[in-house]
């Protein structure tokens, strides 16, 4: 692992947001690299920036100057459509408010992701039941997200983010909606993926007790990141 | 399968909304079919009327009348094959209200000439042998109820007294699109009373029906029966049954104008409600619209499930008009029947229905399909965190 290329590579990112005539800058030359099969836990201030470097790592947005490589393929320079399909294939993407499709049930949330590939019926069936499995939710596969408790629907989000086995995960603020409990179980749930399943995860997160579960903690203040800080993990 | 599920639950979460919408385009397309009947219903005169019939009458107005002495006259000229001739009666059955078509008419000529009204042969020979018979239409007969001997009074407006006639046949017609209202009995009857109560009336005729060997030769006849009776005491002027149609209706042009303006407009405005309410949908899902896109699904995704569920609303309106359409048009028509004899849905009409929902449909989703195509997904994501 030690001499393997890092999954993702940031180099000189640079991003800023239009205000009126007023431009902002967000990101102020952001480097650094992510190790495969690493837990990271993005944190700092509201308004640093986090969720625009998320953003821009899961090929959601684009850099004003920089290059972002993830798996090998420098994501940066590919197009809007090009983009679309990378990450259909290689990103998994968690969020505060879990984001499901109100009007399709668990099953069919997870499943949704596989209508993009090639996948027979019975391939995506077998799939979604392996996913829900990993998260503890076959019971609960007809029901629809107005039918689920907040910690249910993150993890039906959490298979949603798995089912297409990603290069990557991403998750902003996964916890943030979650009361303690239920965010202890997701918390749990990703870091069985991150050490059963060697999966890569960037997490954004307020919550020291998430940075906690994390390998590595990086600070976003004022656009800029600080030195890396490596958690004990204590597990 | 998973698509037309999406489409469905959508276009129902906001059921009121969705109700109300669909309801808006029933009407609207109800409304449309309705009033293009009518237009139709208009015409269905002009349409019905022959090519190869002629009608000849007083150059100056159609209550100025001819002498009957002309139909020899008329019948020498090349290319005519027959000539009849009616009046119009304006009896009134009991009641105003009870309005139908009737004319003292040449009957023997006028059978012949009017093929499109199918007289059954026993009733025809009943007909002409009873100096007081009448033949109706099918539609007059069951609306007031007359079986064949019945007798019936009329009370003239124009030829003052009652007058008393025996159904003698019932006719039906040929097409869907003939008249089936009119009431027409023998002229003679009328002629001979006239001579002994009011003898300056008698010995004319409204106007003169005359059949041609063909159409082409129709406008050469017309052009030869008017100049013969040039210069004399009754000019005449002579056209196509056709002809004869559209003159009336041109009185009535503007109306059909305006109905027809009416019925485009009710489609615009069913546009602008759908677009709105495809613009309101489509606003409340930007989130999940940017969900969709994170995942990778792409324009062209995002547009079908856009045009898809405006045009899931739009068919299900559409479809439940042109059901009600049908029997509103039966009820309309059975109540307006002595104004529309004719009054039927044309097929064009849930042609040009069908256009109409797939057009209201495309506008009202074009805007909200490139909004939700040029939203950037980072903005989409934020707008629900
Ligand atoms: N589309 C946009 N237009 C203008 N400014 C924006 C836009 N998106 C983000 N910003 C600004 O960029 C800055 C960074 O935003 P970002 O969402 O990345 O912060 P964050 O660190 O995730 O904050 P939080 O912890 O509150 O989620 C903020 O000041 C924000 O107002
Ligand atoms: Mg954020």
């Amino acid at each position: 692992m030690e001499n393997k290329a890092p999954i993702v590579e940031v180099r000189n990112i640079y991003k800023s947001y239009r205000r009126g005539t007023q431009t902002v800058p967000v990101l102020d030359d952001i480097t650094f690299d992510i190790e495969e099969g690493e837990f990271l836990a993005l944190m700092g201030p509201s308004g640093s920036g986090k969720s625009t470097l998320l953003n821009l790592i899961a090929g959601i947005d684009k850099a004003d100057s920089g290059t972002i490589t993830v798996g090998g393929i420098e994501i940066t320079s590919l197009s809007e459509t090009e983009l679309a399909g990378w990450r259909a294939t290689n990103v998994g993407f968690i969020f505060q408010f879990y984001n499901l499709i109100p009007v399709l049930t668990a099953f069919e949330n997870v499943e949704l992701p596989l209508l993009l590939t090639g996948l027979s019926r019975s391939g995506r069936r077998e799939h979604v039941d392996l996913a829900l499995r990993a998260v503890s939710l076959s019971d609960r596969a007809d029901h629809y997200p107005s039918q689920l408790s907040g910690g249910q629907q993150q993890r039906v989000a959490i298979a949603r983010a798995i089912i297409t086995d990603p290069t990557i995960l991403v998750a902003d603020e996964p916890t943030g909606d979650l009361d303690r409990y239920s965010a202890e179980e997701i918390l749990d749930l990703m870091e069985r993926l991150v050490h059963e399943l060697g999966k890569t995860v960037i997490m954004v997160t307020h919550d020291p007790r998430a940075a906690g579960k994390a390998h590595i903690i990086k600070h976003l203040e004022k656009g800029v990141l600080n030195s890396d800080v490596h958690s004990e993990n204590t597990l | 399968m998973f698509i037309l599920k999406i489409l469905f639950k959508n276009a129902f979460r906001h059921k009121l909304r969705t109700s109300l919408t669909v309801l808006g385009i029933t009407i609207a397309v109800l409304a449309f079919g309705l009033l293009r009947t009518v237009v139709g219903a208009w015409y269905a005169g002009v349409e019905a009327s022959s090519a190869t019939r002629l009608v000849t009458r007083n150059a100056v107005s159609l209550v100025f009348f001819l002498p009957i002495s002309y139909k020899e006259k008329i019948r020498q000229v090349p290319g005519v094959t027959e000539v009849g001739y009616s009046d119009w009666f304006g009896g009134v059955y009991k009641d105003e209200k009870n309005f139908f078509p009737n004319f003292a008419t040449d009957a023997k000529t006028a059978i012949d000439l009017f093929p499109e009204f199918i007289i059954p042969p026993d009733q025809k020979t009943a007909f002409l042998r009873d100096r007081k018979g009448a033949v109706v239409g099918r539609k007059t007969a069951e609306r007031f109820g007359w079986k064949l001997g019945d007798i019936v009074t009329l009370k003239g407006s124009i030829f003052p007294g009652n007058w008393e006639f025996v159904i003698r046949g019932i006719y039906r017609g040929a097409q869907k699109s003939t008249d089936e209202t009119q009431f027409f009995f023998h002229w003679s009857y009328l002629n001979e009373s006239l001579k002994k109560t009011a003898p300056y009336r008698a010995d004319k005729v409204g106007w003169f029906l005359i059949g041609v060997k063909s159409p082409d030769v129709a406008p050469d006849v017309a052009v030869a029966i008017d100049k013969m009776f040039k210069n004399s005491l009754a000019e005449t002027i002579t056209e196509t049954e056709k002809a004869f149609q559209l003159s009336f209706i041109s009185m009535t042009e503007a109306i059909v104008v305006v109905i027809r303006l009416v019925s485009f407009i009710v489609i615009v405005i069913i546009m602008a409600v759908m677009a709105n309410t495809m613009a309101m949908t489509v606003r409340e899902r930007t989130g999940e619209y940017a969900i969709m896109k994170t995942l990778g699904f792409g324009g062209w995704h995002i547009s079908g499930l856009i045009f898809g569920e405006s045009l899931v609303i739009s068919a299900i309106g559409c479809a439940s008009g042109i059901a009600l359409t049908f029997p509103a048009a039966k009820a309309f028509g059975d109540s307006l029947s002595q104004f529309f004899p004719v009054f039927i849905v044309a097929r064009s009409t849930i042609y040009m229905d069908m256009a109409a929902g797939l057009i209201v449909a495309t506008v009202a989703a074009v805007f909200p399909i490139w909004r939700a195509i040029t939203l950037r997904i980072a903005d989409g994501l934020r707008r629900i965190g």
